[in-house]
């Protein structure tokens, strides 16, 4: 790890720093140590390339490569502790070092729940060591994820902890949520919502619609989300704490995060790349793969997505990694769990946003990297000097054919099986630790 | 013919058509001293109910006896399945016995097509969540067509809960294929919001059964009761009931028609349900003649 790497003559897009252009990132004992953009002006008075021959030095030639700082994820299951048979801290943080994502965010719904220090604890040890990229996990909002007693979350902010939420059990009470973020504003963390009004979406197994009537499956409307979604941003107008919106996925919900965001209340929201990628079509067939919480929606959301996106609405681009066991997701539609294995195709789906000419790839990196950390508090998602060397290699233009079969994670449930995609992340340095992601086995 | 009888959906105008004619023509063999064919002799055929059923069962057994098929009921309650048999492996082992169809009912939507995609059986549904149930379709467009002549036309209401209903959902999309005219009549919290494309909808009955030729009326499962989908069962049947007064809003030759089980006093009222008017106990004879032609058809 004290060994110096150098990536030299990429392409650099760090937001963080403004900068886009060719370069070379000096990385010493795990940090960054230096960027060096040549200018076509320095380029010509050949500045200051570091000499590989000053110390012992591992060269990373990204010559026609893109390098970006490595990607923050704030909304990952990892699973563990409890359901180790659908993915392990170990498998799950391999599978975002082969997406990209070198800060993994687990949610707290394992079991236990993490709503204690000692859970937090036993997350942080283990994925000290066993994981392979950085582990900041969020804590539940309240005891048990029950929405009724408030979880210690200065003393789990204390261990590590960046974030609450009851992910996958929203908080319906809405005076526990008002007392949550009203708390939080002492420790100036982040409460994190899955907006579900969970009296509204019912027994809901996909959105409703024409096409759940077509198919015969019960819906779950646009506004159980909403109705949630305006909630919480009255309570974060109310008590002035930050509030952070998981997995977007409606045009309604689009607007009234925009609004909020107009009248200055403190609102971050994430989407993912299966809301601005495909629609509930891909239910049909009574697909479980694509039975996913929230549900896939219409053509129409997505639009209102991708704009979200586009104007800053929608500041980042999270993957809700939700791995499944193979056996559970070949159930009746009704009784497959919900969720996407998303950590090893979220780049690449996201990267088609800036082939399409939606985003320039400054912004989707900003939204993939810098946003989360920034509302996480985390000084992660940038290539500053100094700042840990996490930084990833990136082959934009090679193509790959999502081949489960292949994936790090234990997770296979995807609905973009098969799909041909765009973006291949070659090497991937975690905490200054070099992986060659294609000559990588465990 | 297709493989497996999953879905209205799957099938063309004519395969339709056919599955009514062929019904009509096993209608004259059940009329018969010998009501038995020996059409599917050797065959097998597995009754697989993961979710209670008497009334549908029997048709379907009686039908493939008829058909001289060799009969096996498999009934998984839902405690078994809790127990942790999968339904893949309970397909499989189903799938062992050898058996050549697959009748399936379930109460989650989209069964019967899992289970038709991972077997050589010919799957047939009966009757799948709030999905589809496509013999009890055939088997009311077969009703109407021996009684009013043809379907191309027909005004039909449907009334009650369609919602939850795989009855209405079936019927919606078998008599659109035949061409008649569709009012859902309801209350609008037992209506989809996005009904099907090319239904009428009325929350008024009196309006939606108004020159109607066939009256559908739906089970009301009474344990929507206490959920807020409406008051009581007395202020159901006021508004959305079928009595004798409300009944010649529609025309003397209007069909009464119920799938059944029947709430007396609650969608129908009984002696509406007694009238001459009322084709409930012929839907059932029908229902014979209609699964005695689908698990036919589907041999080829």
């Amino acid at each position: 790890m004290d060994k110096r790497i150098l990536i030299k003559s990429g392409r650099i897009v760090d937001p963080s720093q403004g900068i886009d252009g060719t370069g070379d990132i000096i990385i010493d004992g795990g940090r960054i140590e230096e960027v060096v953009v040549k200018t076509p002006d320095s380029a010509r008075k050949k500045q200051s390339a570091p000499k590989p021959n000053s110390r012992d030095i591992t060269v990373i030639d990204a010559q026609g490569m893109i390098v970006i700082p490595g990607l923050v994820d704030i909304h990952t299951h990892l699973r563990e502790p409890g359901f180790e048979y659908k993915e392990t801290i170990k498998t799950g943080t391999m599978a975002g070092i082969r997406g990209g994502f070198t800060s993994l965010c687990p949610m707290p719904n394992t079991n236990p729940v993490n709503d204690n220090p000692t859970v937090a604890a036993f997350v942080i040890k283990k994925a000290m060591a066993e994981g392979c990229c950085s582990v900041f996990p969020i804590g539940a909002i309240t005891k048990g994820q029950q929405g009724q007693e408030l979880a210690e979350m200065g003393l789990m902010q204390e261990i590590g902890c960046v974030a609450y939420s009851d992910d996958g059990r929203p908080v319906m009470n809405s005076l526990v949520m008002r007392r949550a973020l009203e708390y939080s504003k002492a420790f100036g963390f982040p409460i994190i919502a899955h907006s579900e009004d969970l009296s509204l979406s019912d027994d809901g197994v996909m959105n409703e619609g024409p096409l759940s009537t077509y198919l015969g499956l019960r819906g779950v409307p646009a506004a159980a989300e909403e109705v949630m979604i305006a909630r919480d941003i009255m309570l974060a107008k109310l008590t002035g704490g930050k509030l952070h919106v998981a997995h977007v996925s409606t045009r309604g919900s689009v607007e009234l995060i925009r609004r909020a965001k107009n009248e200055g209340i403190s609102v971050t929201a994430e989407t993912c790349p299966h809301y601005f990628s495909i629609t509930e079509k891909a239910v049909m067939g009574f697909d479980t793969s694509a039975k996913v919480n929230p549900p896939l929606r219409t053509d129409d959301d997505v639009a209102a997505i991708r704009d979200g996106l586009r104007d800053g609405t929608i500041d980042v681009i999270a993957t809700d990694h939700a791995p499944h066991h193979a056996d559970e997701k070949l159930l009746e539609f009704d009784r497959a769990p919900s969720g996407i294995s998303g950590l090893e195709t979220a780049l690449a789906l996201s990267l088609a946003l800036v082939e399409q000419g939606m985003l320039s790839l400054s912004d989707l990196i900003r939204k993939m990297a810098l946003n989360p950390a920034t509302a996480l508090g985390i000084d992660r998602g940038t290539l500053k000097s100094g700042a840990v060397a996490d930084v990833v290699v990136l082959d934009a233009k090679q193509e790959f054919v999502v081949d489960t079969e292949r994936f790090f994670s234990k997770g296979r449930n995807t609905p973009f099986r098969g799909w041909t995609l765009k973006g291949v992340p070659e090497v991937v340095i975690s905490k200054g630790r070099i992986f060659d992601i294609a000559g990588w086995k465990e | 013919m297709p493989k497996d009888l999953v879905s209205i959906k799957d099938l063309s105008k004519e395969e339709t058509e056919l599955i009514i004619d062929t019904a009509l023509s096993f209608k004259d063999v059940l009329k018969r001293d010998i009501k038995k064919v020996p059409a599917l002799r050797g065959k097998t055929v597995v009754n697989l109910f993961f979710e209670p059923s008497t009334r549908t069962k029997t048709s379907f057994e009686l039908a493939e006896k008829r058909l001289s098929l060799d009969v096996i009921n498999f009934s998984v309650s839902s405690s078994s399945v809790v127990k942790g048999e999968s339904l893949l492996d309970t397909v499989r082992t189903i799938e062992s016995y050898g058996v050549d169809y697959i009748v399936i009912r379930h109460s989650s939507s989209g069964v019967p097509h899992f289970i038709a995609r991972r077997t050589r059986a010919s799957v047939v549904n009966a009757g799948d969540g709030i999905n589809e149930h496509p013999t009890q379709a055939f088997l009311d467009a077969v009703t109407m067509k021996e009684k009013k002549g043809g379907i191309k036309g027909l005004e039909v209401a449907i009334v009650g809960d369609i919602l939850h209903s795989r009855v209405a959902r079936s019927n919606v999309d078998c008599l659109i294929k035949l061409g008649a005219n569709v009012r859902l009549v309801g209350p609008p919290t037992l209506i989809p919001l996005n009904p099907p494309a090319g239904v009428r909808v009325f929350y008024d009955m009196n309006e939606g059964i108004s020159g109607a030729d066939v009256i559908m009326m739906l089970r009301i499962q009474l344990e929507r009761q206490g959920k807020s989908f409406f008051p009581s069962t007395k202020e159901f049947f006021r508004y959305w009931g079928l009595s004798a007064e409300r009944l010649r809003l529609a025309g003397k030759d209007a069909l009464v028609m119920h799938p059944g089980p029947m709430n007396r006093g609650i969608e129908i009222a009984s002696d509406v349900a007694d009238s001459p008017q009322s084709v409930i106990l012929e839907q059932v004879t029908n229902g014979i003649a209609v699964r005695m032609a689908v698990i036919y058809l589907l041999q080829e």
